[in-house]
């Protein structure tokens, strides 16, 4: 064991946590929205936008997020009428080829999990509304979405674990998150199992910081 | 003897035989990504120049060899780790590396070029053919800086862990943006679309791709050697495995001397790239 290699490596592991923060934070905001959008469309009597939403989180959540990543910027790279459109300065960038990918993926988790929510709720909280002749709109905004919420935060909280850890593969395509620098730090010590100790504990950190924070607002919005 | 313990005594018995056949076999390590160093054939068999060099130098230890594939970042913690004895991966031999594996004498040699789209702004620069970066002469700094005016706030892409990332890394031609790939292919893929300025790496490297693709890459500026480049390309075995190493030299000696070197490495490159 380097301990010296891993105490040296520690401070440049963290900068790079802040790469992997952002990526997290960024995909998770537009992968919320995504969800959302597509979790209202499953749950639309209209069968084309209904299937619709199904196909696409069938998709996303059929295929390995690594496949997505690298369609979406070696693929996409790879059309030439598309690098002469105004899409090509997003997809020039690898940070925001990542961004989609990550968001698009978990987009389609977030869905399923509002989706279900939404469905947990029972009829007779939304007949109560309607009784108290509240709008149609107000019951689903200020009733039905803060359930759902509540009860999807289980099953989000893990979800969002699982994208910090899948952020790892914003490395192949280039970006310089903690797995990158980890990997280019190796690159010139060749010591994998010092510094892929150091970036694991970095993880394991954000996870425990992400877990107890998920278990506090579950506790704060509890119904008991 | 029960039943159990016979089978227990069964496996343990051919464990210990499977142990002792795989004892006598050289195991070396390939990217089988960088051709035409080394790379897969259609049907997923790994050809080129030095798995084929790797079978003839087998020939003259006398011992059986097995030729495995390794992902190029994790080439030498692999070596070091024992999944493997030697390394043939068109790894060209620097004092960085050398401070964790040994190397034998050099095989064959190979010179980087940038590369870029036909097109870019970066072609036709004046610099002379090739430079040396072991002792840069006045036309070496000179090329050096031009280069260092030519690539600043540009994207150059290597491979990661590479000679060619070590360079860029140095400073030698001041601050580029480095963006670094698992593969060669990867590089070449992102080169051919645009989002790198200009790649770095063996300059046979882009004659084969550009060959095999169609895609109009070209050199550009001069090829470079020494320095961070390495000094030619050998076999990397670990520091403790002295008989190894001195298996490995005796073995290039006498294929140089017959003759086999050049051969092969004029059969995968076109020229003779023998050292």
């Amino acid at each position: 064991m380097d301990l010296e290699l891993m105490a040296n490596s520690f401070p440049k592991l963290l900068n790079a946590a802040v790469i992997t923060l952002k990526l997290l934070s960024a995909s998770l905001i537009i992968g919320l929205f995504v969800g959302l959008f597509f979790a209202i469309l499953r749950l639309n009597k209209n069968i084309f936008l209904n299937k619709f939403a199904y196909g696409y989180s069938y998709v996303f959540r059929g295929t390995p997020l690594l496949v997505q990543i690298f369609i979406i910027y070696f693929g996409l790279g790879q059309i030439e009428y598309l690098r002469s459109t105004f899409l090509w300065v997003i997809l020039k960038e690898p940070y925001w080829c990542a961004i989609i990918a990550f968001a698009l993926n978990t987009g389609a988790y977030t869905s399923e999990i509002l989706r279900s929510a939404f469905q947990t709720i029972k009829p007779g909280i939304v007949e109560a509304g309607k009784s108290l002749g509240i709008s149609n709109k107000i019951i689903f905004y200020k009733i039905q979405i803060p359930i759902a919420i509540r009860q999807s935060l289980p099953a989000y909280g893990n979800e969002i674990i699982l994208m910090m850890k899948g952020t790892s593969l914003a490395s192949t395509v280039t970006i310089m998150d903690l797995t990158g620098v980890a990997k280019y730090i190796i690159s010139t010590t060749f010591k994998p199992i010092e510094v892929f100790i150091v970036a694991g504990g970095i993880y394991l950190f954000m996870t425990f910081i992400i877990h107890n924070l998920i278990k506090f607002l579950e506790k704060k919005y509890s119904f008991n | 003897m029960n039943t159990f313990k016979k089978i227990i005594f069964t496996v343990l018995v051919s464990f210990l035989l499977l142990g002792s056949a795989n004892a006598g076999k050289i195991k070396i390590g390939t990217e089988g990504a960088y051709p035409p160093w080394n790379s897969k054939d259609a049907s997923g068999k790994l050809i080129g120049f030095e798995v084929e060099l790797a079978w003839t130098l087998c020939r003259y230890i006398g011992e059986q060899c097995e030729i495995v594939e390794q992902d190029w970042d994790g080439m030498i913690p692999a070596l070091i780790m024992r999944k493997f004895d030697a390394i043939m991966a068109g790894m060209s031999i620097t004092a960085e590396r050398q401070k964790a594996i040994s190397f034998s004498q050099g095989y064959a040699d190979e010179v980087a070029s940038l590369a870029v789209m036909k097109g870019s702004g970066l072609e036709g620069l004046d610099t002379p053919a090739g430079i040396n970066l072991t002792k840069p002469n006045a036309a070496a700094k000179k090329a050096l800086k031009t280069l260092t005016a030519a690539l600043a706030g540009k994207t150059v892409c290597v491979q990661t862990a590479t000679i060619h990332q070590n360079f860029l890394d140095s400073g030698d031609v001041g601050k580029v943006n480095v963006r670094t790939y698992k593969t060669q292919d990867e590089v070449n893929l992102d080169l051919a679309s645009g989002r790198c300025d200009a790649a770095l790496a063996a300059a046979v490297a882009f004659s084969d791709y550009a060959e095999k693709s169609g895609k109009p890459v070209v050199l550009v500026g001069p090829t470079f050697s020494g320095g961070a480049f390495g000094n030619g390309v050998g076999v990397g075995i670990r520091k403790d495995d002295t008989e190894l190493l001195n298996a490995f030299n005796k073995a290039i000696d006498k294929a140089r001397k017959n003759g086999d070197i050049s051969r092969i490495a004029t059969k995968w490159f076109g020229f003779d790239a023998s050292m």
